[in-house]
């Protein structure tokens, strides 16, 4: 395959097609109407199943209908559109059926604006719907990386036989890269064993995330409780930067990890011992690395398009080890790489000269 | 004379149709969910579709449907089951896919859902059991709630200055050039149950056939919640059910014509 220059949302389209969609479902929203587009124009083409769906309620739930019947089927949206999609991931989760989303997030809260946005971190990490699960949320910070996410994403909705949400904002949605697309992948011939395919010589299949009697529901929470640990066991991705020697080490995801590695690199060039923690994925968060990094780093400084929402888990990582600052922008903002350099370097002065801070 | 000789040999009258699942259902006394499965099992039966037939079921009294109907099937959130149905008939064109809906499910929080599978013509059929009521949450208003009736959040009966008119779903999916086959029917007597079945029996062949969607609209008891006995509970959708929602064919699209000939 070669390097093309390739424009974000067709190129999450073009890799969901190439690692096996059969059905994509959806409702225009800016800025992630392109990927919509390009699965119109596509899927009929390889004869497979598309539909505007009447609303993301409507489009979720025929995600959920295709994944009953095993097919790998995925939808998209951004914010507004995925807040109307909670119910489905609820019940999909519940049922335990693979689903893909892609959300590329825009400013809120309300109807908010089109400009890039990580206003989603919570609404898509903490639970995604009602109920007590954490869906897997993959985060690309590059064309490239978008691409590589989207087949990872059908690969691990398959294996967990649950939602993964491939988050990303505007920016990335938009902008043009060289990239490279995978191979075109075969769809699968067989349907899972647990898909309903019609009760041909044995007993009816059921699907359903209802369970009336407390100690049995209890059980299928046990059950997906232990299937969420698995995941966090061995699903943890990030990237780093910098970090061998680093007192500050800078934790950024998606667009804002990337304007923060040219921050850091700035840093690192007036001689600051900064360092760049970049989690790709969101849930399970990288808790692991980033607690071992908490054992020998002065502070963290987070960078979101956001008032602070990973905040909370860098926080949790950290365990009162170290300070946690923040540095975030809002509205649709996105901050430039001096002023995360400024917020860089105000905290790199405030570091002790002592190995840890306060002693 | 030998006792065997008078004895005549069995022959079977009335029989669990394949389609139903041996096991008790959890509907009140009176309640014409229970006939309404019967029928369409009876139906999937006669058309050798069991074994490649889906069933979506939805909240609300029937959310169990999964259970009785031995096919596969799942169970969808309210309102939203002729979404996973789409979902699932696009991806198995070979599957015959059916909904099982109540009237809250498919006539206020799923009306959105119903309109547009409709619209685009999906070629699954729907079952829609129309009683008036919100059954499952204990007896609210539905969309479908006759003007004047009471219910527990209409106590003093449905006022239609602040409640509108109750919705003739029928005649509304008819109004959609995607739906190939619609009609409404009652459960209340066996004369009309046999129209029901027959009616049901055309949907399904409607989607057989690839005409386009198909809806039978049942009228059903829901004795509990209307504090009827089972009796009256029958002579109340014939009295005052009927009168507002007229039984009949809403839409017979080209090719239809001839399925409703067949017997
Ligand atoms: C999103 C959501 N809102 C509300 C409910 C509660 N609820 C369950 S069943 C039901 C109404 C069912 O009435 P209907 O569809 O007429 O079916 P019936 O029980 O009468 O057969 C409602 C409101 C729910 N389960 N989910
Ligand atoms: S509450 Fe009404 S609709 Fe529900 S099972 Fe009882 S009689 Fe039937």
């Amino acid at each position: 395959m070669a390097v093309e220059l390739l424009k974000g949302n067709v190129a999450l389209a073009e890799a969901a097609i190439r690692a096996g969609v059969e059905a994509y479902f959806g409702y225009p929203i800016t800025p992630q109407t392109e990927l919509l587009e390009h699965m119109a124009q596509r899927m009929p083409e390889l004869g497979r199943a598309f539909v505007q769906a009447e609303s993301e309620l409507a489009a979720i739930n025929m995600v959920y209908g295709a994944a009953c019947a095993g097919a790998r089927a995925m939808t998209s949206s951004s914010s507004p559109g995925i807040s109307l999609m909670q119910e489905g991931f609820s019940y999909i989760a519940g049922s335990e059926v693979p689903a893909v989303v892609v959300d590329i997030m825009r400013g809120g809260p309300g109807l908010g604006n089109i400009q890039p946005s990580q206003a989603d971190y919570f609404q898509v990490t903490r639970s995604a719907g009602h109920g007590d699960y954490h869906p897997i949320v993959l985060a690309p910070a590059s064309v490239q990386e978008a691409i590589d996410l989207m087949v990872l994403a059908f690969d691990l909705a398959d294996k967990y036989r649950h939602v993964v949400l491939v988050v990303a904002d505007g920016l990335i949605g938009q902008m043009m890269e060289p990239a490279e697309l995978p191979p075109m992948r075969p769809l699968r011939a067989e349907r899972p064993d647990w898909a309903l395919t019609g009760a041909q010589g044995r007993a009816p299949r059921i699907i359903t995330s209802l369970e009336l009697d407390a100690p049995a529901l209890e059980e299928v929470n046990n059950r997906l409780q232990a299937k969420l640990r698995e995941i966090r066991e061995h699903e943890q991705r990030y990237a780093e930067q910098m970090v061998e020697d680093a007192r500050l080490v800078v934790v950024g995801y998606g667009t804002a990890g990337r304007i923060a590695q040219t921050a850091v690199r700035q840093a690192r060039r007036e001689g600051m011992r900064v360092g760049l923690f970049r989690p790709i994925t969101l849930w399970p968060f990288p808790e692991r690395r980033l607690s071992r990094l908490a054992d020998r780093v002065d502070a963290f400084l987070v960078v979101e398009m956001n008032a602070g929402q990973m905040l909370d888990d860098v926080r949790l990582a950290a365990g009162g080890q170290v300070p946690v600052d923040f540095y975030g922008r809002t509205g649709g903002m996105v901050p430039v790489p001096e002023e995360i350099y400024e917020a860089i370097s105000a905290l790199y002065r405030k570091l002790p000269d002592s190995a840890r801070w306060g002693e | 004379m030998m006792v065997a000789e008078t004895v005549l040999e069995e022959q079977v009258v009335y029989a669990r149709p394949a389609s139903l699942r041996d096991v008790p259902t959890h509907y009140c006394p009176g309640c014409t969910h229970g006939v309404a499965h019967r029928l369409v099992a009876e139906v999937l039966d006669e058309l050798g579709i069991r074994e490649r037939t889906i069933g979506v079921s939805p909240v609300g009294c029937a959310v169990f449907a999964y259970k009785y109907f031995n096919t596969d099937g799942c169970e969808a959130a309210h309102g939203r089951a002729p979404a996973m149905a789409t979902g699932i008939k696009r991806v198995r064109p070979d599957m015959v896919v059916f909904t099982y809906q109540g009237d809250g499910d498919l006539a206020a929080i799923g009306t959105g859902e119903i309109i547009h599978a409709a619209t685009r013509g999906e070629l699954f059929t729907t079952i829609f059991i129309n009683n008036a009521i919100y059954g499952m949450t204990g007896g609210q208003m539905a969309p479908t709630t006759l003007p004047g009736q009471y219910t527990s959040s209409s106590p003093a009966g449905r006022d239609v200055e602040t409640a509108g008119f109750p919705i003739r779903m029928a005649e509304v999916i008819a109004g959609l050039p995607g739906a190939a086959y619609v009609a409404r029917r009652s459960l209340h007597n066996v004369k009309e149950i046999m129209k029901a079945k027959k009616a049901i029996r055309t949907a399904f062949k409607v989607q057989l056939a690839g005409l386009g969607f198909s809806m039978v609209e049942l009228l059903s008891a829901c004795p509990t919640n209307w504090s009827m006995s089972p009796p009256e509970a029958m002579r109340w959708i014939e009295e005052a059910m009927v009168p507002y929602y007229p039984l009949g064919d809403f839409k017979v699209a080209e090719g239809v014509e001839a399925l409703l000939k067949e017997r």
